[in-house]
């Protein structure tokens, strides 16, 4: 097992370092530069002005050893200066990840308390008209685009209620908090929530079809011990694979959500950095996400062993 | 007696009840006004910066030398009024203007204010200062001025190659405020500090910008808001919606299309709102250094090809104003008439006509049914750039021009003008202040930064600095007309119609003035208050 870990941990070195290769090069086939953004917002372009502020922030020098004053930096924790705000990367970045991990994670809990079960009762009632409305009400969820989702949230929360649930930076009480993060995370999570349920009941069905499930009903256990301790747990190994990938497409889907619900997350933050090409964000910012999806998959990968006995790590 | 002590009752009581209606309707003090932000700026530092998404949060942080009257709407020299400066006389020769300065001001840092802020703000616009700007842009305003001098703390002159009458203009914009000179321009980007009503509390990208009430502001009982706070929200429907719901007092200013003004007054009835001129011109840029539009008869051909009024009918439901490089009358000051403006090839109210004799020089050129022409027309990837490209290609199909929209993101777009990467394209000028010397010299004197099209005609130019020493606003007028129309008739960059948007509050909020010959003058917010 400790072996295995080691290797693991290797691997996900070469990942990140190989990540580190692509994001840095890719943000530099992108035609223009933060230079090139900053004339084209002033409306003219002087070539010695131009020529002056390049040297500045270091982008006329060779790429090699742009990427080496970077990944070295970054290794010693130096992330660098924003382009565009003139502040330290890792000011700008910090006090936005709190608020994305926090929707991010209302999103999967979202996802996972609604489609979970849903996905079971579906199963269970295979075929009846309660199956079909689960049905219909997942695919709705697989089809609606989050973005639209949110929009058309706000326009009947104004239309209905007079009332905007966009993001509040100070919220008064903990419901206040709450409520700034639960309906976006509602918009963004509905889609995952469904995905989760077409996944749950797929799952369910092939178990619930197993002998052992016969067995067990056989032995006159209840329908919930039969449904939520003997199949459900055999099903879930799939449900959580798929919401270890959710957590990385997440992002994704955050990126207009914060938009439309005008949240200052990282995902928006990112955008509008790229946007500027303010590449010690983008950089850093892309690299923290990588890390994050490398450790929520090896944490995917170790949680098989926990709900499935049967898995086990060996050397 | 007691009919006495009664009838001097009812004297106070109405005297009392006028006093407190007056107090009532007058302004109020305290409030923060909140306003949503269309994006986040790349910096703070108005000098560097050619958008008035710079103006709108940081112009009052602020104070010029002069400024536009904040409570009339038409900018003009009849509206300039002291600043900084208390007064200010001309010359005998008209090459040099003096201003005396106001005593007693301090910096938001509580540094004393004094005339070598003012050398310094401007040595650093003209390139002379050993402090420079990241970017400059208008520096060109400043090419008459040989230098600025000063005679003691609180008097300054700006000594000028030749007479300009128009640089008072020029030094009333939003565009134009004084920096001072203990202050780094790298930290006017980040951390501006000024002389204005409001002080700078924090600029968070992509977030929010705030502003408290300067307690020290030099002017008596101003402001009267204790502060402002600038949402940045880029999505325009959220924007909207949340005004709707009451979220904001305001909504950016001249950023509400037609469409959505009419959004608002349905969803918000009691909401303000006025649609006025911005001032930005789309226009097309014409590569003429290269065929088929080194052509002059191709090149007159797509003029007359514009259905300008229909343009305007489509993208802002009829309330867009036909002109020249000046914004046309009666908003604009210098416009020309709308008689001499028809005169104009291209600009005659038979669009019929007009393209049958575009057809004719298309012919002429070796074009025809059987032979279009395929061209390209670049623009920049943001709707109110592509959506009348998006017209123009359509239009230029009753001529035997087959357009291609060839879309550039905005990292792209300046750099592929530059290097004239283009046939033609579809553009936007905006003009700071409505003054000829502001755009003619910017967008058509040989050699300028901002002369995309490299346009250079040296009698033209010999008539810019005319109109530009013309003291005689009259006479200036015509001269403008004059030039307008020849640079209309040399498809130098052929303008498309200057748009209009609109601007809603709430109706609580009073004072506001929404200036109606440019968008980046009226934003100082020292007079507006609220009524809550």
């Amino acid at each position: 097992m400790f072996a295995y870990l080691v290797r693991r941990l290797f691997l996900m070195l070469v990942t990140l370092f190989g990540i580190s290769i692509v994001i840095f090069f890719l943000l530099r086939i992108v035609p223009g530069n933060i230079v090139d953004i900053l004339f084209a917002a002033a409306g003219y372009v002087d070539p010695a002005d131009k020529a002056n502020l390049e040297k500045e922030l270091g982008i006329d020098q060779p790429l090699v050893v742009q990427y080496l004053h970077w990944i070295g930096g970054f290794l010693r924790g130096d992330f660098g200066y924003s382009y565009v705000s003139e502040k330290p990367a890792l000011q700008e970045i910090l006090p936005r990840i709190p608020i994305t991990a926090r929707l991010a994670g209302l999103a999967l809990l979202f996802s996972a308390s609604i489609g979970i079960p849903l996905g079971v009762i579906s199963a269970v009632k295979q075929g009846t008209k309660l199956d079909y409305a689960l049905r219909v009400v997942s695919l709705s969820g697989l089809s609606l685009p989050s973005f639209w989702l949110g929009l058309l949230i706000l326009t009947a929360s104004v239309a209905m209620f007079g009332q905007m649930p966009i993001f509040n930076p100070n919220p008064q009480t903990w419901l206040e908090a709450f409520a700034t993060y639960a309906v976006p995370a509602a918009a963004v999570g509905f889609r995952s929530a469904a995905l989760t349920m077409r996944i749950t009941r797929s799952s369910m069905l092939e178990v619930l079809r197993q002998d052992y499930i016969r067995t067990a009903r056989a032995k006159g256990a209840s329908d919930a011990a039969v449904n939520y301790q003997h199949a459900l747990k055999n099903a879930i190994l799939p449900v959580i694979t798929v919401i270890g990938i959710e957590a990385a497409f997440l992002i994704g889907g955050l990126i207009v959500t914060e938009t439309v619900f005008n949240i200052p997350g990282v995902a928006r933050f990112l955008v509008e950095a790229i946007r500027w090409r303010d590449y010690p964000i983008v950089q850093n910012l892309v690299m923290f996400i990588a890390v994050v999806v490398v450790f929520a998959n090896f944490t995917v990968d170790m949680l098989y062993a926990v709900f499935d006995p049967r898995i086990r790590y060996t050397d | 007696m007691r009919s006495v002590v009664a009838l001097a009752a009812m004297a106070a009581l109405s005297v009392l009840t006028v006093s407190t209606t007056t107090l009532a309707g007058g302004p109020k003090q305290g409030g923060i006004l909140r306003m949503y932000h269309r994006d986040s700026p790349g910096n703070a530092s108005i000098h560097e910066g050619a958008t008035y998404s710079l103006n709108v949060p940081f112009m009052p942080v602020f104070n010029n030398l002069v400024i536009y009257k904040q409570d009339v709407a038409q900018n003009s020299m009849d509206t300039i009024v002291p600043d900084l400066a208390e007064s200010w006389a001309w010359g005998n020769d008209n090459k040099t203007l003096t201003f005396k300065l106001r005593q007693g001001v301090k910096w938001h840092d509580g540094k004393p204010f004094t005339s070598a802020d003012v050398k310094c703000t401007f040595d650093m616009l003209m390139g002379k200062s050993q402090q420079k700007f990241r970017q400059n842009p208008r520096k060109t305003w400043y090419n008459e001025v040989n230098d600025v001098s000063t005679n003691g703390d609180f008097e300054v002159s700006f000594n000028l190659k030749r007479p300009q009458p128009s640089l008072l203009a020029l030094l009333a914009s939003g565009y134009t405020p004084v920096y001072p000179c203990h202050v780094s321009p790298g930290d006017m980007r980040t951390h501006p500090i000024g002389t204005g009503p409001f002080k700078f509390v924090e600029f968070k990208a992509n977030e929010s910008i705030k502003l408290t009430r300067n307690p020290d502001y030099w002017k008596e009982g101003r402001p009267y808001l204790d502060g402002i706070e600038f949402t940045i929200i880029p999505n325009r429907s959220t924007a909207i919606l949340a005004f709707v719901a009451g979220k904001f007092d305001m909504t950016f200013p001249t950023e509400v299309t037609i469409p959505l003004v009419k959004d608002v007054k349905s969803q918000a009835p009691n909401a303000i709102c006025e649609i006025a001129p911005t001032n930005v011109a789309t226009n097309i840029i014409v590569n003429s250094t290269a065929p088929p539009f080194d052509n002059i008869d191709i090149r007159r051909a797509m003029a007359l090809a514009l259905d300008r009024k229909a343009f305007i009918s489509i993208m802002f439901e009829g309330q867009g104003d036909v002109g020249g490089t000046m914004l046309p009358p009666p908003n604009g000051l210098w416009g020309m008439p709308k008689e001499m403006l028809e005169t104009i090839p291209g600009y005659g109210p038979d669009v019929s006509a007009n393209r049958e004799e575009a057809k004719k020089l298309m012919q002429k050129a070796g074009y025809g049914p059987d032979k279009h022409l395929a061209v390209k027309v670049s623009t920049r990837n943001i709707p109110v750039y592509r959506d009348p490209a998006v017209i123009l290609i359509d239009q230029l199909k009753s001529i035997y021009i087959d357009g291609e929209l060839d879309v550039a993101e905005t990292a792209n777009w300046f750099p592929k003008v530059a290097r004239k990467d283009y046939m033609i394209g579809l553009n936007l000028t905006g003009n700071a202040v409505d003054d000829p010397d502001q755009s003619f010299y910017e967008n058509y004197s040989c050699g300028s930064e901002r002369n995309y099209t490299n346009y250079c005609n040296k009698d033209i130019e010999k008539l810019f600095d005319v109109q530009s020493q013309e003291t005689d606003a009259n006479k200036r007028k015509k001269l403008v007309w004059d030039i307008d129309k020849k640079l209309q008739e040399d498809v130098a960059r052929p303008i498309i119609f200057h748009s209009r948007l609109g601007t809603c509050w709430q109706p609580y909020v009073k004072g506001v003035t929404v200036m109606s010959n440019s968008s980046y003058n009226g934003y100082r917010y020292e007079d507006l208050w609220l009524d809550k």
